[in-house]
């Protein structure tokens, strides 16, 4: 047996401390598949080590969650009997070593935490985050990672319904490719990861085990540096069709009662999913790795634990039931072995070529992993600006223009195009809108799902910053009609050793629970990705929040399109024109200052409720939220999806002009309505501040007497710029 | 109508056919496994679309191989209606019920969007309850679906009336500006000689509930149901 | 022995993939290509020991599924 070096511990990324640990739990020295194996349970991807401490204060129970995080995904009840599971994961690492395979197993990996929870995914989000435009690697990584994600969720017909992408310099060398799926499944049909039952088998299904992403868990929690190129053959590759069979083969299964538990295999494949089974049991485990399907003879036991080859699964069966399960795997054409039994040890024993080649406690490794309290300081809360000192444009339209047809704010049509995001036939509003609408296959049930993220926000005001991403997406949820139900988070952060990124870190969790607590919008699943640095230098923080919502008659969505001329348009909430870190400071001036826009949690309550109610009501026709570029853009997306322009009023509420039209201010709504005055009486009702501020109609957008612009003009600004970048040589 | 909805492996807009059929039908529809041997009575038979085999080798090949096909193939000549949509269109190609081949679309990506398809022909028992030379909005999704065939066979299908949809523009035009993938002539979909058979690369039934934002599919399922009343 | 199989685009067919592959080499500074034609390289191990017979299966196999000879042409090698 080979003698463990320090160096050997070193590579495995162990401390000393940790190393000291693992000598105690063993009582000897561990051979080098155990090694192996306690190093990637104790990684930062797999044990949460720097994050556990803070993940806890987050609010995670209302009384619609069936299941929150620790589980594969989040479930929440969505009525009738059935329940819509989620989670969203970051494949940050991988797709910016090797993009298009990056992205892809990304996605296929966050399907598979789903369906195997007993739901049948219906659809895909992402939230992506590249490096400046003109960064040389730039349209490489927006190419491959775009065709990457089409190519899993087309092949599994599974539509990406939604999502979004922003350009920031502090991603150069870091991106982000966060994708989120939702399913649905019945309540009574739920399935967990537990093991249970001694003597019972354990299954293992789909794919062989190949020499795929050994160590990718360990590389997902380390910094880049010059050397990263050379980390590509860690990268695995996807196979969608097979997951598709894996898929359909689950839930046929899973429509009998043979299973006991269930768990995919994503990172740290068969070392993670058999812990966590067995840890969430209680039971021991006994392995026979020469029965696990392999895709070369000559693998070790330290390659089969640690492999990262996609599309496997591992199961707990009933006794007796392993030959009709067998019977539906290769129905499927999929493989199908008996791998192990399950034992009352407590210990996870793996035997290969009759012998024992590694025996580990499984609750010491997997429970007792290591937790720290990083030091962390504070971010220091940068002071107002005041929009006095934010100059004025000579033409706001032309700032309009150029506002709209920048990288962050272009439409994204190119990348959607390459999404199928019409296969299952229920989408009912598609990709570009506050929220995607998706029926529940068969019942007059909606779900609305969005994901959300202003690390501008974040990196100036971490606080602030966490509170805006919740109240955000329920915002975007709000802004449909729908019921806003649980989030899901996917918190991308620089290196967690750095105390002033901890604080970045704790500043927006604890943004982030008083949101959730407040707009009773709990944290349900979610993942961490720490060390997105290269060369010491960190992305801004970027907690993107993937949000749904139900609504029990779908057919009552709204969009943000302008749907008919001559109605009014009525802005919803308070208007300071706070210009502090918007969008228009960035596009227009190049300036990143100011505290962000306070969000005052009770108000954003109210005012969305209320805006919910107009919409059950049948008050109004169309509705957008009022993020980022305020209302000059809100209205010109509402122009531009409608193709129909409008008529404002020039304010008369002594805020100058630009910040009226481009401020931040939070909790607003633009409504389109033909019964405004009802809208503004029950806006009175709940106290919510309502004001007619124009009519739709004509084929321009105008502001008072002087400013108007074509919305023609603004659609081909707004349609042109992603299309020309990624075109051009 | 009695129909049926051939399943292989990674097909995967069977439920979305089948439930456009239903609708049309008011009656179940059945789906079959691709292993199987023989088929029960029916009146249409859909290939729908997908990744059968995950389009590995190339688009539809490995399914035109299944069992189920030599059974299709024996029911189209006594007179079946056999739709194939989307890679159903593959699978035809590639058994050779229909002619020619879908390549991959000239700009290289997959492509989701509604595109405007001109009614080339209304004498098919799919295109009847269109008017000749209609405009009808269509979703598509494909990564081959550029077609391609020999002049000769190009000049047959004219001659012959059997090209049965051609991408367009929004007022009806035939040009490279409506023409999203590069197919050969714009088609988008093709008859056989005995117009019993249309594959198409466009999904009529993406578009046949209001809910979803139009029903110009919605023809093709009605017009079937009366031309193959049982 | 073992097939190595190569399927290529008949003349005349429009290579898309070649094309954009073309397009590359020339914006990386390589000149003077006239065309790329892409294609599959498909590798077979066989039992039968007979280069002949080896070499009338595999062209089954293409004629059968592995080309698709509407727009492909295919090229066998038998290596013992």
């Amino acid at each position: 047996m080979s003698k463990i070096t320090p160096e050997i511990v070193k590579e495995h990324g162990l401390t000393e401390d940790e190393y000291d640990k693992v000598l105690e739990i063993m009582g000897r020295e561990p051979n080098i598949t155990e090694l192996g194996i306690f190093s990637v349970m104790w990684s930062e991807h797999c044990s949460y080590k720097s994050s556990k401490k803070w993940l806890k204060t987050l609010h995670t129970e209302e009384p619609w969650v069936i299941c929150g995080p620790g589980e594969n995904a989040g479930i929440v009840d969505i009525g009738d009997g059935q329940a819509a599971i989620f989670k969203m994961e970051s494949h940050n690492h991988p797709s910016f070593i090797e993009p298009f395979q990056g992205a892809a197993t990304g996605v296929g990996g966050i399907m598979r935490d789903i369906f195997t929870m007993g739901a049948r995914p219906v659809a895909n989000m992402n939230a992506l985050r590249f490096g400046r435009p003109d960064h040389p690697k730039t349209k490489h990584l927006v190419n491959g990672v775009v065709a990457g994600i089409g190519s899993y969720g087309n092949c599994m017909g599974v539509p990406t319904v939604g999502g979004e992408c922003e350009f920031d310099t502090s991603y150069d060398g870091n991106i982000l490719v966060n994708a989120m799926t939702v399913g649905v499944a019945d309540t009574e049909k739920i399935f967990y990861s537990a093991a249970a039952g001694e003597g019972y088998p354990l299954v293992y299904v789909g794919s062989r085990t190949g020499r795929d992403g050994i160590h990718g868990a360990t590389m997902a929690s380390a910094e880049f540096d010059d050397d990263t190129d050379e980390k590509r053959p860690t990268v695995q590759v996807g196979d969608p069709f097979t997951e598709k069979l894996v898929l359909e083969a689950c839930l046929e299964l899973m429509a009998t009662d043979a299973i006991i538990g269930i768990q995919d295999m994503g990172a740290a494949g068969l070392t993670c999913s058999t812990f966590e089974m067995a840890s969430k049991g209680g039971v021991g485990v006994e392995m026979d790795l020469d029965l696990v399907p392999k895709r070369a003879a000559d693998m070790t036991a330290y390659e089969l634990m640690l492999s990262e080859s996609q599309e496997r699964m591992v199961m707990v069966l009933k006794p007796g039931r392993e030959e009709e399960a067998r019977k539906i795997f290769e129905k499927w054409e999929l493989n199908f072995a008996v791998v192990g039994r399950l034992t009352d040890t407590g210990r996870l024993v793996l035997k290969m070529g009759g012998e024992i080649v590694g025996d580990l406690p499984i609750d010491p490794l997997a429970e007792a992993s290591p937790e720290y309290d990083r030091p962390w300081v504070a971010t220091s809360k940068p002071a107002i600006l005041d929009a006095a000192d934010v100059p004025a444009p000579n033409d706001p339209c032309a700032a309009l223009k150029r506002m709209i047809g920048s990288p962050n704010f272009a439409q994204k049509r190119w990348i959607w195009d390459q999404y199928d995001h019409m296969v299952m036939g229920d989408t009912v509003q598609r990709p570009g809108g506050d929220s995607a609408v998706v029926r529940v296959h068969g019942t007059p049930k909606g779900l609305a799902i969005t994901t959300d993220c202003t690390p501008r926000y974040c990196y100036a005001d971490p606080f602030e910053g966490g509170k805006q991403v919740v109240a955000e997406a329920w915002r975007n949820i709000t802004a449909v009609g729908a019921k806003p139900l649980a989030i899901t988070d996917c918190l991308n952060f620089g290196n967690p050793e750095r105390p002033e990124i901890m604080g970045q870190f704790v500043g927006c969790i604890e943004g982030m629970g008083e949101a959730c607590r407040t707009l009773e919008f709990p944290v349900v699943s979610g993942n961490v990705s720490f060390y997105n640095e290269t060369r010491g230098e960190g992305i801004r923080p970027t907690p993107t929040i993937g949000g749904i919502g139900v609504l029990t008659d779908v057919a009552k969505a709204v969009s943000c399109a302008f749907s008919a001329a001559d109605e009014d348009i009525v802005l919803i909430g308070e208007t300071n024109g706070h210009l502090g870190r918007s969008a228009y400071l960035a596009e227009i001036e190049g300036r990143d200052e100011g505290a962000p826009p306070p969000v005052d949690l009770a108000i954003e309550r109210r005012n969305g409720d209320a805006v919910r109610g107009m919409i059950d009501d049948g008050l109004v026709s169309a509705c957008h939220d009022l993020s980022d570029g305020g209302v000059f853009v809100a209205l010109a997306e509402m122009a531009m999806a409608g193709d129909m322009g409008a008529a404002i009023d020039a304010p008369d509420t002594g805020i100058a002009l630009h910040a009226w039209l481009f401020g931040e201010d939070q909790a607003r709504y633009l409504v389109t309505s033909r019964d405004a005055k009802t809208v503004l009486a029950k806006a009175a009702e709940a106290g919510v501040p309502a004001s007619i501020i124009g009519r739709t109609g004509s084929d321009r957008l105008t502001v008072g007497q002087s400013l108007s612009i074509s919305v023609s003009e603004l659609k081909s600004a707004h349609e042109d710029w992603m299309p020309n970048f990624m075109s051009a040589p | 109508m009695k129909a049926a909805v051939i399943v292989f492996p990674g097909s995967n807009c069977d439920r979305d056919v089948q439930v456009s059929i239903e609708q049309s039908t008011g009656k179940p529809c059945a789906m079959i496994w691709h292993k199987e041997t023989e088929l029960p009575e029916l009146d249409l038979i859909v290939i729908p679309g997908g990744f059968s085999y995950g389009d590995y080798l190339r688009s539809g090949a490995i399914a035109a191989h299944s069992p189920i096909m030599r059974e299709v193939k024996a029911r189209t000549d006594s007179g079946v209606a056999v739709l194939g949509i989307c890679n159903g269109f593959h699978v035809l190609t590639e058994t050779q019920l229909l002619p020619g081949i879908l390549m991959r679309n000239a700009g290289l990506k997959f492509i989701c969007r509604d595109v405007d398809l001109r009614v080339e022909t209304t004498s098919s028992v799919f295109t009847q309850n269109y008017a000749k030379d209609q405009v009808i909005r269509i979703p598509i999704a494909h990564n081959d679906g550029n077609y391609f065939t020999d002049p000769d066979t190009l000049k047959m299908l004219e001659d012959e009336d059997r090209v049965a949809f051609r991408y367009c523009d929004a007022q009806g035009g035939i040009n490279e500006a409506g023409n999203p993938n590069g197919s050969m002539s714009s088609i988008a979909g093709i008859l056989n000689r005995r117009r019993n058979i249309l594959g198409m690369m466009p999904h009529p039934e993406r578009l046949a509930d209001q809910l979803l934002g139009g029903i110009d599919g919605r023809p093709m399922f009605d017009g079937l149901v009366e031309a193959l009343v049982a | 022995m073992k097939a190595k199989i190569h399927v290529t685009f008949k003349e005349g067919v429009l290579d898309p993939q070649g094309k954009a592959v073309r397009n590359a080499l020339g914006s990386l500074g390589f000149d003077g290509i006239d065309r790329v034609r892409q294609g599959k390289f498909i590798e077979i191990d066989l039992q039968e020991n007979d280069a002949e017979k080896a070499r009338s299966s595999v062209k089954e196999m293409c004629e059968q599924l592995l080309a698709n000879t509407v727009i492909e042409n295919y090229a066998i090698d038998i290596i013992e």
